[in-house]
């Protein structure tokens, strides 16, 4: 891999990491929520292969980060859902407006 | 330079611009767009760490998949137009400085820390490996997977359809 090391990879996924922790908290769009969810999920999968890679080049990182995208589809298939019931309910998206339940 | 470093920064600059679209972008639309650049990029990365068929996966499942499925419900989704009902961000002063703490934590971490690593020899194809693992070692979670799915289909048609009544 020349002069890459797995700091590299490490460090690009904290970023990135961090950017969806970003949007996660601040979003208040259902969907912008997702999006962040997506990218955390995606920073993590970037660890695994490039553990994988660097820790001798077995194929167990690239399997969990196989298993990650198919539950990253499930999710993504579920939140969508809940999302549009939430919009022939309320109207709206916006995660603020949604608090009927609260006390 | 070699030419794995350059296209590792040159896909390093992709997805982290991309991403900062998605975290900033005052329309959701745009939000959307950029994380096709992210998984275009992550796409590219996986490749570039000899992961071939993780990245194709990634270009079919996200991008073809959940990418569309996402814009899809931004679309039904009315008023998209208007920023400050599409995206609004509140608390971003605040988000910042726990997400930064949390970013210098994450980065100190992961250059004090002294990785061991193996060389794992010349690049391969992997579809072979990875098909072989998921018909012998991981073959239950495999299948679960397959019936995480199924449930996860009819769940979300399940909430999203339609009442009918009588």
């Amino acid at each position: 891999m020349g002069d890459l090391g797995v700091q590299h990879f490490v460090v690009l996924s904290a970023i990135i990491f961090c950017l969806g922790l970003f949007c996660v908290v601040t979003r208040r769009n259902a969907l912008g929520i997702l999006m962040g969810i997506e990218l955390i999920l995606n920073s993590a999968n970037l660890n695994y292969v490039a553990f994988g890679r660097y820790g001798g080049g077995g194929y167990d990182g690239q399997i969990f980060a196989v298993f990650v995208i198919m539950l990253a589809a499930a999710e993504a298939a579920i939140g969508l859902a809940i999302v549009l019931g939430i919009y022939q309910t309320f109207e709206t998206i916006d995660v603020d407006a949604t608090d009927r339940l609260r006390g | 330079m070699s030419t794995t470093t350059a296209a590792f920064y040159l896909l390093a600059v992709l997805t982290t611009a991309s991403a900062l679209g998605v975290a900033l972008a005052h329309n959701i639309v745009y939000s959307a767009f950029a994380l096709m650049g992210t998984l275009l990029g992550m796409a590219g990365l996986f490749v570039l760490l000899g992961a071939d068929f993780l990245g194709l996966v990634q270009l079919l499942v996200y991008v073809g998949g959940i990418l569309v499925l996402g814009l899809f419900a931004i679309m039904l989704t009315h008023r998209i137009a208007d920023v400050r009902v599409s995206n609004r961000s509140v608390g971003r002063g605040a988000a910042l400085v726990v997400v930064g703490a949390v970013f210098v934590g994450l980065v100190r971490t992961a250059l004090r820390a002294t990785w061991v690593t193996r060389d794992s020899g010349p690049l391969q194809p992997t579809t072979y490996g990875v098909g072989n693992a998921f018909l012998t070692d991981f073959i239950l979670p495999f299948e679960i997977a397959s019936l995480v799915l199924l449930v996860a289909l009819i769940g979300a048609v399940m909430v999203s359809r339609k009442e009918v009544k009588g």
